[in-house]
């Protein structure tokens, strides 16, 4: 089943079952967050690293790698 | 003139570079690498904030230019895929919580009293400079002075300097002592000898364990310390934020735990939380008690990281001496030794200075300050090791 989940207002399709992770990889976003100017992303994939976190409704911090994405669901770039 | 430097910290790493830059033929010795173990495991601090007038605070003032001129020199002469020191000069912000405006005042005008610049900042000039504080917090003294480095990168481009200036780096553990007439000419390594013309030892909290090899006496003893890691997030933090009781921590000669809050952020997004001082030896259990100290008070200070996740904590152990003052030049005893250790935690920030003064003591070139405080002789770090 196909869900609905907005990264920075922009809608992205993704399939259920998937992580955020994957739902913005497959859109063909490499990185989704922003340190000392340098982009940041998927960097384990396992959720040890905290590289690819990201604000998820309004929650900060969120692993992209282990969050399921629910269908309507707001992701926002975090930058430091 | 072949020196041999024992420590591959930041002293070790600073007093490479400047016996190399005055023309020495430089080997440094370290068992754990390049900042293997206290220069990687602390927060990269130089600050004059925390140094109450004296002669550790003339240092750091002095060493505060040279950092600055220091990381521009290293970040503009990398070499190919060699990461930037990460120098900041975010500055500091110390605050005091209601009761402790008083000492916080007083300590920052004694500071002004040497030159070090501390602006006073009253309650809403503090939210300008820290929307997160507490508003429990009135007061603080804003310290634009106050930088950081990533410590291991500074300390790795400081060898990397000294490298391409004809120094070597020898990752093998200096396990003894080569004295000649009484002289100190190099160590022993399970891969044979290394010999020179003067042995400097940067072996920071184990300098008095490499000082008895050598049948010298010098007092520094570890204090470990701990530091908390909260996953990325956007910038909340954005100077060195701490507790006005951090200054009395540093100070104290107490074995006991003691925690103060010092809070910041790094360029990668994460928030550094410390910080603890403790004389445990170097044992590396036993560190929950004050890793729950720590977490509390720093949620105190900035409320938002009650909700925030942690990363993970780590622990190094800072050179101790029983005076509070490094201890930089020759030994008193054993000709052609020289130390520079005892930093305790300020040892990053003290560096490129000691580096002078280690060059100056074992080479004669010009001293960047006065030396004698800190000659190694003084009573204080000739006692028995407690």
């Amino acid at each position: 089943m196909t869900i609905r989940i907005s990264f920075d207002g922009d809608e992205v399709l993704g399939r259920e079952g998937q992580t955020i992770a994957g739902v913005l990889l497959a859109s063909g976003r490499r990185s989704w967050r922003t340190a000392d100017g340098e982009e940041r992303g998927v960097f384990c994939g396992i959720g040890v690293c905290q590289d690819c976190v990201v604000t998820v409704n309004g929650v900060g911090s969120v692993r992209a790698c282990q969050r399921t994405a629910c269908d309507g669901d707001a992701i926002e770039r975090e930058v430091r | 003139m072949r020196v041999i430097v024992i420590g591959a910290g930041a002293i070790g790493a600073a007093s490479a570079l400047a016996l190399a830059e005055a023309g020495a033929e430089v080997v440094v010795v370290d068992r754990a690498g390049v900042a293997g173990e206290t220069s990687s495991r602390c927060e990269g601090n130089i600050l004059v904030s925390d140094k109450g007038p004296g002669a550790e605070a003339e240092l750091a003032i002095v060493a505060n230019r040279a950092w600055r001129a220091l990381a521009e020199r290293l970040d503009a002469d990398r070499g190919p895929g060699q990461p930037a020191t990460e120098f900041e000069a975010k500055g500091g912000v110390v605050v005091a919580f209601p009761g402790g405006e008083a000492a916080l005042g007083a300590f920052a005008a004694s500071q002004r009293g040497i030159g070090i610049t501390a602006n006073e900042v009253d309650a809403s000039a503090l939210r300008a400079l820290e929307p997160h504080l507490s508003p429990e917090v009135v007061r603080g003294i804003h310290y634009p002075d106050d930088a950081q480095v990533q410590p291991s990168l500074a300390t790795q481009a400081m060898l990397a300097r000294a490298v391409r200036l004809g120094a070597t780096v020898r990752v093998t553990e200096a396990t003894g002592a080569r004295v000649r007439a009484g002289r100190a000419i190099g160590v022993e390594t399970p891969e044979g000898p290394i010999e020179g013309d003067a042995v400097v030892n940067c072996a920071g909290p184990w300098a008095g364990e490499v000082a008895a090899r050598f049948g010298a006496r010098l007092d520094i003893r570890p204090r470990r310390g701990l530091i908390l890691v909260t996953v990325p997030m956007p910038q909340r933090v954005f100077h060195k934020v701490y507790d006005a009781d951090y200054v009395g921590a540093v100070g104290s000669a107490d074995a006991a735990l003691q925690t103060s809050t010092v809070v910041e952020s790094t360029p990668a997004g994460t928030v550094l939380i410390g910080s603890s001082r403790e004389r445990v030896g170097f044992s590396e259990s036993n560190t929950l008690p004050a890793l729950a100290e720590i977490a509390a008070k720093a949620a105190r200070l900035f409320p938002f990281l009650a909700d925030t996740m942690l990363l993970r904590s780590y622990h190094g152990f800072r050179p101790y001496a029983p005076d509070h003052l490094p201890a930089i030049g020759a030994d008193g005893e054993v000709a052609g030794l020289f130390h520079a250790a005892g930093h305790e935690g300020a040892g990053i920030g003290l560096a490129p200075t000691t580096g002078d003064l280690v060059a100056h003591a074992v080479l004669g070139v010009p001293a960047p300050i006065d030396p004698a405080p800190f000659l190694p002789t003084r009573a204080a770090l000739r006692e028995e090791a407690a």
